[in-house]
């Protein structure tokens, strides 16, 4: 589904993406961990086409499509899902409107009919109840004056919304309460499937026990250094990253 | 506090055909108006020797009047009208609003166009001829607005020929919208319309006015110098909405000056789309207690346009609210100029004054002017000011182009989030919903 190979990229000049390379098959679901400041977010941003990255070698193919051509909303359009660390206030932009433009400009790229105030009205109904969230939420500007979990339950929503292929969940995890936790958990379970893949971004292997990965991967100084499976999540949870930059200086 | 009429390089000597237009009109009316052909016998003498400002001139130093004297402007009278018909008049109306419209063709009353017979209860409406005579139009007409510091309000003064009055009787709440529509009607020469307008509300009395100003026909530019006289009486409520929707070959030198008594409501909004160069000065003076106004404006423009507010808030007396929002979103190589002015005077205890002004630019060619004057001369007032200008917010942009929308709709959608909250204090639903349909309509064509 997503094929990252060797990808570089720099910001300011700066390079944060050292030769990366990452697999992704349908339906798995990825974990990255990795030390503050090791890139994960840069990836994200990457993926989702944020101009202020510069790509400077590399390649990724997405759905066998060159991704990295394709303009941010094309990304969208074509199933790709990134669900922000900081998700941005819009004041002045009901949430409403603003996922029905999305959802509609969506389905139209697809050649899928344009929803009617009734259907959207049904469809958000119902996937609101999926991650348990309040109606007035809709009515209020994007994320303004959102609590930082409610934020993030709304990130989720969006991604109910849009029923991407790919989603990268960048620490969606952070700053949630432990029933917040479940509550997102559970909307992530609850949209996978065969067809749908999951980047998971966390520092916590908490969140691995209710989201379960298929791999874990350790990303540092802007490359994969080490990946596994569900196993790799525990023992960094109870060594930390020492040894891992030991092992990679060891090996470079 | 006011300045003085100014000298020295910073007007343009009066254009003669102005003042061959007015000496005509003066003759029309010294027989049948001797007060009103005297009144613009000193206007004259005062354009005369003030002539048009220049950009040496503090007021207007970002907008040049030059053209006003290099264009061969022939200033419309009573006999350039009965162009436009009912149904140019219908195309001026908003769906879904009950109007009583009235339009003003090249500066006269169209009366054939206009709802004369269905005016609601408690509002008369009428000329110089039919209401002149009225307390109300003697004391206000031509008085408010000041001819000696203002040399366009001197110009108009002496050259409208046709000045529209609106009475609201005291205690008055009248329903229907009354929405005086200003339309100008070039030919194939520039053509000059001075537009006047009065509206007194008595006291007690409450009314929604809009005000519109539109070009219908192509043929060549048009410069109109719009009066608007108010009167908000004691206790009396206002909405008034002004909307510009002209074309890209006319110029709108506007003057508003509103006159409050105590205890009164206001509410105005002035909603700049179209014009080559406009220019609005409104002045309100707060002259009595526990006066509460709004005056908010937004400005959208894009291509060549220069669009001056120049506000001024005179808390003249204590226990008084004004709070002030104009906004602008401004692309191509358009021109914004904001100078908000509020005066506290000695007497205006316990003021409370709030003024700002937000601007986006959305091209590195457009620009923005702003310039808050706080003048305070009491100690027990609260008054806060701000303005900030800046582009729009590219975090956000690609926000939403991550969840799928197209970058041109997310820049409108971003554009309308920014001019939302001006249009959404407009109390009229109707009226607002219009506005918001006429909005979108530029923002989703904005020239480069
Ligand atoms: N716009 C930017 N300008 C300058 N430096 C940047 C920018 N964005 C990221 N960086 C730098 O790139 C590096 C990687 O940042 P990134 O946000 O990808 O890390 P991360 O792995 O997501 O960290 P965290 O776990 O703290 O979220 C950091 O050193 C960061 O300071
Ligand atoms: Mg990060």
């Amino acid at each position: 589904m997503l094929s990252i190979k060797n990808l570089q990229a720099s910001v300011e000049g700066k390079q944060i993406l050292n030769g990366l390379n990452l697999e992704i098959g349908q339906g798995e679901v990825h974990a990255i961990m990795g030390p503050n400041g090791s890139g994960k977010s840069t990836l994200a941003s990457v993926l989702a086409g944020r101009e202020d990255y510069e790509v400077t070698g590399g390649s990724v193919t997405f759905l066998g499509q060159d991704l990295l051509d394709a303009s941010p909303e094309d990304r969208a359009r074509a199933g790709l899902f990134l669900a922000f660390q900081y998700p941005v206030e819009i004041p002045g932009v009901s949430n409403a409107n603003f996922l029905k433009t999305a959802v509609n400009e969506v389905r139209k790229s697809r050649g899928q009919e344009i929803l009617d105030s009734k259907d959207f009205l049904k469809l958000m109904n119902e996937k609101m109840k999926l991650v348990e969230m309040d109606k007035a939420m809709t009515q209020r500007s994007v994320n303004e004056g959102f609590s930082g979990g409610e934020k993030k339950r709304n990130e989720i929503f969006q991604m109910a919304m849009l029923e991407p292929r790919l989603a990268v969940l960048d620490e969606t995890d952070s700053g949630l309460d432990i029933d917040a936790l479940r509550i997102v958990s559970h909307g992530v379970n609850a949209l996978r499937s065969k067809e749908r893949s999951f980047v998971v971004i966390t520092h916590y292997q908490r969140l691995l026990d209710y989201i379960v990965p298929d791999f874990v991967h350790v990303l540092y100084k802007g490359r994969i250094v080490k990946s596994g499976t569900r196993e790799l999540a525990l023992e960094l949870e109870a060594k930390g990253y020492d040894w891992i930059k030991d092992e990679t200086t060891v090996n470079a | 506090m006011p300045e003085a009429m100014s000298k020295n390089g910073q007007h343009h000597p009066a254009p003669r055909p102005f003042l061959e237009a007015a000496e005509t009109l003066v003759r029309r009316d010294e027989g049948s108006m001797p007060r009103v052909a005297d009144i613009r016998r000193k206007a004259l003498s005062q354009f005369e020797q003030s002539g048009i400002p220049s950009t040496r001139h503090e007021e207007w130093k970002y907008l040049d009047l030059s053209p006003l004297t290099t264009t061969d402007f022939r200033t419309a009278t009573p006999d350039d009208i009965r162009k436009l018909s009912k149904a140019d008049a219908d195309a001026l109306r908003h769906d879904g609003v009950d109007a009583c419209l009235l339009l003003v063709e090249n500066g006269s009353l169209n009366r054939d166009a206009s709802d004369l017979k269905s005016v609601p209860a408690g509002v008369r409406i009428g000329s110089l001829a039919e209401l002149g005579t009225e307390p109300a139009v003697i004391d206000h007409l031509f008085s408010l607005a000041d001819t000696h510091t203002e040399a366009l309000v001197a110009l108009n003064t002496m050259l409208s020929y046709d000045p529209l009055i609106i009475l609201v009787e005291a205690n008055a709440q009248v329903e229907t919208v009354l929405h005086v529509a200003f339309a100008a009607v070039p030919e194939s020469s520039p053509l000059n319309v001075c537009t006047r307008l009065l509206v007194v509300a008595a006291t007690g009395a409450s009314c929604t006015l809009i005000e519109s100003y539109h070009t219908i026909g192509e043929g060549a530019s048009t410069l109109t110098n719009a009066v608007t006289e108010t009167v908000v009486g004691s206790g009396a409520r206002v909405h008034h909405i002004k909307v510009q929707h002209e074309n890209s070959l006319a110029r709108n030198i506007s003057y508003h000056k509103v006159h409050m008594a105590g205890d009164s409501y206001q509410h105005l909004t002035t909603l700049t789309l179209g014009g080559a160069l406009v220019r609005n000065t409104l002045n309100l003076r707060l002259d009595g207690q526990q006066i509460n106004t709004y005056l908010n404006g937004l400005y959208v423009l894009d291509g060549d346009q220069v669009v001056d507010n120049h506000t001024l808030v005179d808390h003249a007396q204590p226990n008084c609210y004004s709070s002030e929002l104009y906004k602008g979103i401004i692309s191509g190589r358009a021109q914004g100029i904001f100078n908000g002015k509020i005066w506290v005077r000695p007497d205006a205890q316990k003021t409370n004054a709030y003024q700002s002004n937000k601007n986006i630019l959305l091209s590195d060619e457009a620009s923005m002017n702003t310039k808050p004057q706080l003048e305070i001369y009491a100690d027990d007032v609260k008054c806060s000011h701000g303005a900030t200008t800046g582009q729009l917010d590219e975090e956000s942009l690609f926000y939403l182009r991550a969840r799928g929308i197209g970058e041109a709709t997310a820049r409108a959608l971003l554009n309308q989030a920014f001019a939302a909250d001006v249009i959404a204090q407009v109390e009229h639903p109707g009226i607002r919903e219009a506005l918001l349909q006429v909005l979108d309509r530029k923002l989703s064509n904005l020239q480069s």
